[in-house]
């Protein structure tokens, strides 16, 4: 029995199998994207076990493509058993060996890559100062103590749990938070428009400003805005409610909201919505996730040039001021396009600009602990295919020089085909 | 004689070459390659009128000449001359295309079947297309997707108008179109601008002014501010001091005339050199032309016009468009070979091979040293270097098996890449300036280069398949030993495309990690990359299992050209993602065509040998997969 499994594994036509699914997953992969977009093709197809179809409506799934994660993974496993099965260490095989601890080595690289790398992005103007970089796609509650002149206590609850209900308690708050209500998605309503389920809130901006919700979205330049209605209590009794939404925290959309209804509510839109409690100002927000670092960068100039005459851009570039006092870093970088700014374990990259203000930049931030490992993998892969195809020329040079020299007028066909047909491969 | 032959072939297409290499006689006793050669600023950079010329040209009407009434062809540059210094007769030139029976219907010349018209056919018809035009576009804003969705006769309605703008630009490039004696009207508007000036500033100031020149400078400006909007290149080089990119047009240089109160010498100078030439003056034509080069090399613009001769040079000699018609010649005495098997016919198609591969590589340095960038810039760019490596894999594949089979694929792909790249030329500038995330010659030089010789391989492979399929099921001229040659081929060339490709995919991970801090973002054109890289590594550790044998793996090479041409132009049609620059719309029918024609060619290949003509009455040749039931060992090639 396990002699079969270990065979199954280890064998060539499950390699061919596992490639040829690969291929049919990264080009329905890519076609996916023309409709759902990149980030939803990326959860779906490639950081998934299998690739689910649900229909609308229905509550039930069927895979319907083994997913990235599964392909990975079996790959990873056939390739170690071929390897345990029929390693030999003979200098015929040194590049085909080298070329598959580097694949194993690439694979297991972009396992972790996939599962450690943060992408985040700052968006500043001119002038202005960030000692934080904002996720893109993923939202925190942040309960922020701001009764300390000196610093910020800040307390930060992943969405996820929001969108999870029910209560949420921990030890470092004196106090119990209790989802009421939570939209993935939402809308900003007045109290006669907006059809369906909305919040409304008894403090806060929420108490004039409702929140309708919204379908689910999921394509790269439209993106969900939760809301939630949500509940603060002590052992004593409620302290109050509040509404909560990325529409009055994230760019773009604060933005919008703010054009739309700004006259209606004046500064109450951008405004933090603040509670005291227990002789503490507290300060809750649904916002995007906010990596702190120990160090600042200023936007001191930002460029962003055409080629005379035309639409074409020919330069974008940030000139920001990095300052890092326990490093004793203070110096001005310019980021431009291909030349990112890398520090500290990170890499902030020339992202891209508003097309209404020529003083704001954008800088993508990448974390990633694993960035190393393709460099060696690829090394590896490309040596061994090196080696292999040198060893080929070679062979197949020896055996070209060793014919007998092609005679002027080619042998008569009949003769030979018979023959040579019978020893082909 | 025979012995010869092939000396003589070059001879003859080597005269061909060279003659183009010389300067183009004055016609009329105008000088116009000395105008063509004057440069000027376009799409971000510096070329020669007569790039502009034929760019224009080919975009309006497909072709880079015009055709007279009386059958002569005219050059680009004499063209555009004529559309900048007589617009009245350029108007009867034939240059717009009109092919959609709907659109000529509308023109009134359904009867005609024209295909070509001049702007006077239209005249009449202007606003109407306007009209529709606007219409159109009114709604299709803000829908991206709007371009792609145009039925063919909104596409040719849109590609009339917008060539009708194009030629209203040019028109209007370095004189208003309506100008009698441009030279003559400059000097008038120079004497009018003091006394103008005043008068402007006297009104400004609710003083008494004199109302005549406040109107006369008032026209002027009027005139120049429409011929300031519309001129299409930039035809006024900056000044000593100023930035060597800051060119600007005639009418808001003319504009600035008024501010300053001088006429920028350039001005006056190209004005001698559009006045001569409407009022058919040859010597005053030349003579002007040489006034203003000798002004330019005196303001350090010597660069610029090196620039010019140079594009101008490449323009004339065409390179690539010989290339692709000597290939051809090798690619029929390369089949000719194949049916009398003489040694010396195939030795006469190995050499003009050779021809058009010197001329494709003279072509492709020449490029490089004017655009000074890696041979890959764009797609153009991309399909004459498929082309190149191609024809260089195939080359050697000749030398080492000379069995012809080297030169017919040679002659294929060096043929349908330039043809393609040829077509592309159309849609614009083929050097055009690159994007700024591009702007990098490190990475334009290795992923770039390394990823288009991986395209150039598997299409080579892919080639050798069809000439397997296609002599071994029709003809009875495969012989088992072509046939193995064939194979073995077909097998050295994956594994040089399974390293270039996976090199190349690679290193545009690094690329990707270095500039934007990630490796690898499954976007379209990554994914495409990958895709070949996958297909080589299912075609290889097919063959290594004994999984496929000969067939098979002509089968798997011919899929190999479905894959990468999925790669390299169908992941562009999608429209999405970071590499989308080089979208374009015909070939997306043409792509289709070519991967019916190989899951066709694929059908053929995995019938069982009887159906082969050249295996029929033979045992099997192999067949496609191994006996059930063994597991297949790895088997080294």
């Amino acid at each position: 029995m396990i002699d079969r499994v270990f065979r199954f594994f280890s064998s060539l036509r499950l390699t061919v199998v596992l490639l040829a699914c690969a291929l049919l997953l990264v080009f329905v992969g890519t076609l996916a994207q023309v409709k759902f977009g990149l980030y939803e093709v990326q959860a779906e197809f490639f950081r998934n076990v299998f690739v689910w179809w649900h229909p609308k409506g229905a509550n039930w799934k069927i895979p319907i493509l083994p997913g990235g994660w599964l392909l990975g993974g079996m790959l990873l496993l056939n390739l170690v058993a071929a390897h345990l099965k029929r390693f030999q260490f003979t200098k015929k095989k040194i590049g085909i060996f080298t070329i598959h601890a580097g694949l194993i080595l690439l694979l297991l690289g972009q396992f972790f890559t996939e599962v450690f790398q943060v992408e985040s992005n700052i968006r500043f103007e001119e002038g202005q100062t960030r000692n934080y970089s904002e996720d893109s796609r993923h939202n925190e509650l942040a309960i922020i103590d701001v009764s300390n002149p000196d610093h910020d206590q800040v307390y930060s609850i992943p969405e996820t749990l929001l969108a999870k209900g029910g209560e949420i308690r921990d030890a470092k708050l004196p106090f119990t938070i209790r989802v009421k209500n939570y939209f993935q998605n939402s809308e900003p309503a007045g109290p006669m428009s907006g059809a369906g389920n909305k919040i409304k809130a008894s403090d806060g901006i929420g108490k004039r400003l409702q929140f309708a919700e919204a379908p689910v979205v999921a394509t790269m330049d439209n993106e969900n805005k939760p809301a939630a209605l949500l509940e603060i209590a002590s052992d004593k009794g409620a302290i109050g409610e509040w509404t909560v939404s990325t529409w009055l925290t994230k760019y773009p959309w604060s933005a919008i909201l703010g054009e739309q209804m700004g006259s209606m509510f004046g500064t109450a839109l951008s405004e933090p919505q603040s509670f005291q409690y227990d002789g503490h100002t507290y300060r809750l927000a649904l916002r995007p996730i906010r990596y702190y670092k120990p160090y600042t960068i200023t936007l001191l100039d930002f460029r962003h040039d055409n080629y005379r005459g035309t639409d074409i851009p020919n330069n974008f570039s940030s000139k920001v001021h990095l300052s890092d006092p326990k490093r004793g870093e203070d110096r001005d970088v310019l980021i431009r396009m291909n030349e990112p700014l890398r520090y500290a374990g990170e890499t902030f990259f020339q992202a891209g600009f508003d097309e209404n203000n020529d003083k704001v930049t954008i800088l993508q931030v990448v974390r990633n602990p694993a960035a190393i490992t393709p460099y060696l993998a690829c090394s590896l892969v490309a040596l061994g295919l090196l080696i292999q195809f040198l060893m080929h020329l070679v062979t197949f040079g020896r055996r070209q020089k060793n014919k007998p020299a092609p005679q002027k007028n080619s042998p008569k066909r009949k003769t030979v085909a018979v023959a040579a047909a019978k020893g082909a491969l | 004689m025979k012995k010869f032959l092939p000396w003589i072939l070059v001879a003859i297409f080597g005269a061909w070459i060279v003659s183009d290499m010389r300067p183009p006689k004055p016609k009329d006793n105008f000088n116009l390659a000395e105008f063509g050669r004057l440069p000027v600023l376009l799409n971000g950079r510096i070329q020669p009128f007569d790039s502009v010329a034929r760019n224009a040209l080919l975009s309006m009407s497909g072709k880079s000449t015009v055709r007279l009434e009386n059958g002569k062809r005219m050059s680009a540059t004499e063209w555009l001359l004529e559309a900048m210094s007589k617009a009245d007769v350029a108007d009867t030139r034939k240059i717009f295309r009109a092919q959609h029976p709907d659109l000529e219907s509308l023109l009134g010349t359904e009867q005609a079947r024209l295909e070509y018209y001049s702007f006077n056919d239209i005249t009449n018809h202007l606003e109407e297309i306007e009209h529709k035009a606007q219409a159109l576009a009114e709604s299709e804003r803000g829908k991206e997707d709007a371009v792609k969705l145009r039925t063919p006769f909104q596409k040719d309605l849109m590609h009339l108008y917008n060539s009708l703008i194009l030629d209203h630009r040019i028109k209007n490039s370095l004189q208003p179109e309506n100008a009698d004696d441009f030279s003559q009207e400059l000097e008038v508007f120079k004497e009018k601008i003091p006394a103008g000036l005043l008068a402007l500033q006297a009104s400004e100031a609710n003083e008494k002014f004199d109302q005549t020149d406040l109107q006369t400078i008032a026209a002027f400006f009027r005139r120049y501010q429409t011929i300031s909007r519309y001129a299409y290149p930039l035809a006024v080089p900056p000044k000593a001091g100023e930035p060597r990119d800051a060119w600007s047009n005639v009418g808001s240089s003319l504009m600035e005339s008024m501010r300053s109160n001088e006429i920028h010498p350039a001005i006056t100078k190209l004005a001698a050199v559009t006045t001569a030439y409407a009022e058919n003056k040859p010597a005053d034509f030349n003579r002007a032309i040489a006034d203003y080069r000798t002004w330019m090399e005196s303001n350090h613009l010597a660069p610029e016009l090196k620039k010019g001769r140079q594009e101008f040079f490449f323009n004339q000699l065409q390179p690539f468009y010989k290339a692709m018609v000597i290939y051809v010649a090798a690619l029929l005495l390369g089949c000719a070979f194949w049916l009398n098997l003489s040694e010396w016919v195939r030795r006469s198609a190995f050499a003009l091979l050779g021809v058009a591969f010197v001329i494709h590589t003279f072509g492709l340095l020449f490029r490089m040293y004017l655009e000074g960038r890696p041979p890959v810039t764009n797609l153009y760019s991309s399909a004459v270097f498929v082309g190149w490596g191609s024809v260089v894999l195939g080359t050697i594949l000749e030398k080492i098996y000379k069995n012809g089979i080297g030169i017919v694929a040679s002659g294929v792909v060096g043929f349908i890449t330039l043809n393609i790249a040829h077509h592309l030329a159309m849609s614009g500038d083929t050097m055009e300036m690159l994007r700024a995330v591009l702007d990098t010659n490190i990475w334009l030089a290795t992923h770039v280069v390394v990823i288009t010789t991986g395209y150039a391989s598997m299409f080579l492979a892919g080639l050798l398949a069809v000439i397997y399929v296609v002599r071994g099921f029709f003809t009875k001229t495969l012989t088992p030993e072509i046939a193995k040659s064939l194979s073995r081929m077909v097998y050295g060339i994956i594994c040089f495309a399974t390293l270039f490709s996976f090199v190349g995919t690679i290193l545009g991970g690094i690329w990707a990690d270095q500039s934007w801090g990630r490796f690898w973002g499954w976007d379209p054109k990554e994914n495409g990359a990958l895709l070949i890289v996958l297909w080589c590594a299912i075609v290889l550790h097919a063959r290594w299992g004994g999984l496929v044998k000969e067939r098979g793996l002509m089968a798997m090479a011919l899929f190999g050209n479905i894959v990468t041409s999925w790669s390299w132009f169908g992941v562009n049609m999608l429209g999405i993602g970071l590499h989308s620059y080089g979208f374009m719309d015909a070939a997306a029918t043409w792509l289709t065509i070519f991967v019916v024609s190989q899951l066709l060619l694929i059908g053929l290949a995995i019938l069982p040998p009887r159906f082969w003509a050249s295996f029929k009455n033979q045992e099997s040749p192999g067949a496609p997969s191994s006996p059930k039931g063994k597991e297949p060992q790895p088997a080294s090639a």
